[in-house]
């Protein structure tokens, strides 16, 4: 039986790829899964650049009270353009990126089903940065209206410049590129996968990039639409949004947040999904409870698109509403936690290797576990009256997406990058890396935990010298420039090991899935002959003929020991 | 608050439970089966079990249960329904300072909530412009101040005593200085301070005040400004009637001395960028003038 449903045509011309040309050309012209991959990888490695000094300039500004070095003007264009970056422009992109790349390597597929779509997924994706960051050298400056840009502050009379039009028209665009990289995705996933790749024997990364896909093509319409009546108002003189002329400015609150929370597990489940990967191979053992594993997922896609308020209980919606939500937003922990648990347990028993992806998919879970448990109170109503809109909440977020979504980039980084190159990335300068992250990640939000709860707000560019504040924020933006120097350590590391890594052979850590089966890099065509695919592992069934996994086993088997 | 108390214990307790169990296993698993030099070949391959998958969903559940009843019960005691009842004060959100009104007594007032200590009171919180968010961190709870959807709180400060709080939702350049001060006094005190802000002022009719006076009404201030008992009447800014009597002006930028309103007047926005105040471009008679005007409408 073939599990190719023709909706896609068999293309009947080669593609243009790596081929033998390698220029310039190759890349900008090119369609290959790989070749946009890596381009999407380089992409986000510069906006996180970019995103990263604007946080320095950031926690610089605010090492101590009182301080002048910035205006309010350019605090406020530097922590929006730092959400919108980082959101929009590393995390998101990366993770799509890391998707393009390996979605057709791991289900044994030549290519996307649509690859000059994907080419198109990518080039909106740049171009919208490129229009975004373009705004710096209008004399408007960059918007400042936060990465939310709650309405009626971003409407045209009380934010004249152009700011929040090219925030909108940015995001516009790059939003349209990940809309159809979802679509690619859920289309690829569906009816691309080699024979014998059943829904249940898919590699984790790919269920929950094919739920991630699904969120994509759920909700970037809605933030789509919201742009589109912001734009409406302020070049057009429309009033969905302005309150004094009969608009509401909740009701782009209930837009922003009914995408922007969905857009939360966009960025981490994907991550969820590397880390699936990671922790097994590393462990040696299969990930335990594949299907809760897998399942979970699905919860957590659904359940995600019914909570967007929790984002807003201090806008006033009432309690009825609020304990709705509460509930809903509480219910997202049970099946974050059975993932949890089910990490735990794939690495009890092992025979763990702690090379550098490891490190970082441990710390992973300790970090996220934290921003997790942040996240269950705050879901709570009367706590989220207490510490919303404080530091409190940019260390919860921040132990979510940096802790968490970051912590695992950085580990699919390593895990892939000798498929990628063909070649090891340092393990020295990768420790490193690792330990400056942890320290400085810490050292950064913990203690903003405690900033918040003291009462200092979010989005302030200067603070009153109240007691500790002044000592605790400096010490946050100490670890900020520890975090600096961990990110130089990795640039460094890329180069380095782009230039002089040793050689990786096609499977250096001896793992499972089918993108382990060509070589490092692959080529052009991905598989000169597709293994068999009898199980979840396929390189373990070829590698131990006689224990191989069970074809479609009971679900969940009994171990002697477990 | 009790209720409050009672549902963070709650919350903090469960977190550093479920966070201690899991580093406490991933510190064992780091310990125990992290690969020893010499071992060979692959460890028992465990594919999980179902018995186990159970147990973790269900104990979650039960937790998440418990955490939802009390989160419903203490937002009810937090914040209980106010019945229709008409607001003892009304605090309205500008850009970026807060006008405060006690309707019954028709007093306005600026950047300051004055309280009976120990009394619970029904606050309206409106928004002129942008949204903004009242936060007093010691008196609990933070609502949000919404254009065309106005909110009610109940506001007790059990003690007497000054409590410091800020806008706690981003509302544009001067964000970080639209601070607003709760003052808690005893029943005296605060009817006291009630009659004495209801009060007329008497306009001086000698001196450098009285020239204050003239000046006030014949340049732009009164555009925006209040002044009870002359024809300054808009509320563009903060009602200037008892200024004296205030800590603060500017939202907290400076403390309020005859000195500091001279700077301010001077130039606004070097204390506060932004701020929506112009620089008048006054001269400094007409400034010392202005603000003998504004101290004298206190004696
Ligand atoms: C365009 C409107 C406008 C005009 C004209 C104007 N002000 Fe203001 N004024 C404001 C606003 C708005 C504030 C609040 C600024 C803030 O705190 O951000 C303010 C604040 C003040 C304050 C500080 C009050 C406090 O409690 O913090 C004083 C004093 C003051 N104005 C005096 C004057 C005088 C005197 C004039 C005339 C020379 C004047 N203003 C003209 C808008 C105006
Ligand atoms: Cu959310
Ligand atoms: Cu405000």
């Amino acid at each position: 039986m073939s599990s190719r449903i023709p909706i896609v045509p068999e293309s009947t011309e080669p593609l243009p790829g790596l081929g033998e040309n390698t220029g310039l050309l190759s890349w900008v012209a090119s369609i290959d899964h790989k070749q946009i991959g890596i381009m999407y990888l380089i992409g986000t490695l510069i906006y996180f650049v970019i995103g990263g000094l604007e946080a320095l300039m950031i926690r610089t500004q605010l090492a101590k009270p009182g301080s002048e070095l910035l205006s309010p003007e350019m605090y406020n264009q530097l922590f929006t353009m730092h959400g919108t970056t980082m959101i929009f422009f590393v995390v998101m992109p990366f993770l799509i990126g890391v998707g393009v790349y390996l979605v057709p390597l791991m289900i044994g597929a030549r290519d996307m089903a649509f690859p000059r779509l994907n080419a198109l997924s990518f080039w909106l994706f740049a171009f919208g940065g490129v229009l975004l960051y373009y705004s710096f050298f209008t004399q408007s400056g960059a918007p400042d209206v936060g990465w939310f840009a709650y309405a009626p502050l971003s409407e045209k009379p009380f934010s004249l410049n152009n700011g929040p039009t090219y925030w909108a028209l940015g995001l516009l665009v790059s939003g349209i590129g990940s809309l159809i990289s979802g679509l690619n995705n859920v289309v690829t996933i569906l009816t691309m996968r080699t024979p014998g790749m059943t829904m249940r024997r898919l590699p984790l990364f790919v269920w929950m990039m094919l739920v991630t896909s699904f969120l994509l093509v759920f909700v970037i319409p809605i933030i789509t639409s919201a742009f589109v009546m912001l734009l409406l108002d302020r070049l057009l003189g429309a009033t969905f949004f302005t309150p004094a002329f009969g608009g509401s400015a909740i009701l782009w609150q209930h837009f922003f947040w009914g995408f922007g929370h969905p857009e939360v597990y966009i960025l981490v489940l994907p991550a969820f999904g590397i880390v699936s990967e990671v922790i097994p191979v590393f462990s040696r053992k299969p990930i335990y409870g594949y299907e809760f594993v897998a399942g979970s997922t699905v919860a957590i896609g659904l359940l995600s698109l019914g909570v967007w308020a929790h984002h807003m209980f201090a806008v006033g919606l009432g309690n009825v509403a609020n304990a709705y939500f509460s509930l809903a937003s509480m219910l997202i922990a049970i099946p974050t936690g059975i993932k949890v648990l089910n990490w735990v347990s794939t690495m009890w028993g092992g025979r763990i290797n702690f090379a550098v992806p490891m490190l970082f998919a441990t710390a992973f879970i300790i970090e996220f576990v934290v921003g997790g448990l942040s996240g269950v109170a705050i879901a709570s109503v009367p706590i989220d009256w207490v510490v919303t809109d404080s530091y409190f909440i940019v260390a919860h977020f921040h132990y979510t997406i940096f802790g968490g979504s970051l912590f695992a980039i950085f580990a699919g980084v390593y895990y892939w990058f000798p498929k990628f190159t063909g070649r090891m990335m340092s393990e020295t300068l990768g420790k490193w890396h690792f330990w400056l992250t942890v320290v400085g990640f810490n050292m950064t939000f913990f203690i903003q935990h405690f900033l918040g709860v003291m009462g200092m707000p979010r989005r302030t560019y200067t603070y009153h010298d109240m007691p500790y504040w002044g000592s605790m924020n400096l010490i946050s933006t100490i670890g900020a420039f520890i975090i600096a120097l961990s990110v130089l350590v990795f640039i460094w590391n890329i180069i380095v090991s782009l230039r002089k890594g040793e050689p990786a052979g096609d499977n250096p850590w001896k793992a499972w899935t089918l993108e382990w089966a060509t070589t490092s890099p692959p080529p052009v065509y991905n598989f000169k002959l597709v293994p068999p695919v009898r199980g979840r592992r396929p390189l373990w069934d070829l590698a131990h003929p006689d224990s191989p996994d069970e074809p479609d086993a009971k679900i969940v088997t009994e171990g002697p020991n477990g | 608050m009790e209720a409050l108390a009672g549902l963070t214990y709650y919350t903090i307790a469960i977190s550093v439970v479920i966070l201690g169990i899991i580093v406490i296993a991933v510190a064992y698993i780091i310990i125990r089966f992290r690969k020893k030099s010499g071992e060979e070949g692959e460890p028992y391959q465990d594919f999980g079990s179902l018995k186990l998958e159970i147990t973790w969903t269900l104990i979650p559940v039960a937790i998440v249960a418990v955490l939802f009843l009390l989160t419903c019960s203490t937002m009810r005691a937090v914040d209980p329904p106010s019945a229709d009842r008409e607001p003892d004060i009304i605090i309205i959100g500008h850009q970026w300072w807060w006008e405060i009104v006690y309707p019954e007594s028709g007093v306005i007032t600026a950047n300051e909530v004055h309280l009976p200590a120990g009394r619970q009171l029904l606050a309206r919180l409106e928004s002129i412009d942008v949204i903004h968010d009242f936060w007093v961190p010691e008196l609990g709870r933070k609502i949000d101040l919404v254009p065309g959807h106005p909110n009610y709180m109940w506001i007790v400060a059990g003690e007497p005593g000054v409590y410091l709080g800020a806008c706690a939702e981003f509302c544009g350049a001067q964000h970080a200085n639209m601070r607003i001060r709760v003052i808690a006094q005893t029943e005296e005190e605060f009817s006291e301070w009630l009659t004495r802000q209801a009060r007329i002022p008497e306009t001086p009719s000698t001196g450098i005040a009285a020239e204050g006076a003239k000046i006030f009404q014949e340049i732009a201030c009164m555009n925006c400004h209040t002044i009870a008992g002359t024809p300054a009447a808009a509320r563009v800014g903060p009602s200037l009637t008892y200024l004296a009597t205030r800590d603060t002006i500017g939202a907290g930028v400076l403390t309020n001395t005859p000195d500091n309103i001279a700077k301010w007047l001077k130039n606004p926005a070097k204390y506060k960028p932004g701020s929506l105040m112009p620089n008048m471009k006054l001269t400094d008679e007409q400034v010392n003038a202005i603000v003998a005007y504004l101290e004298a409408l206190d004696e």
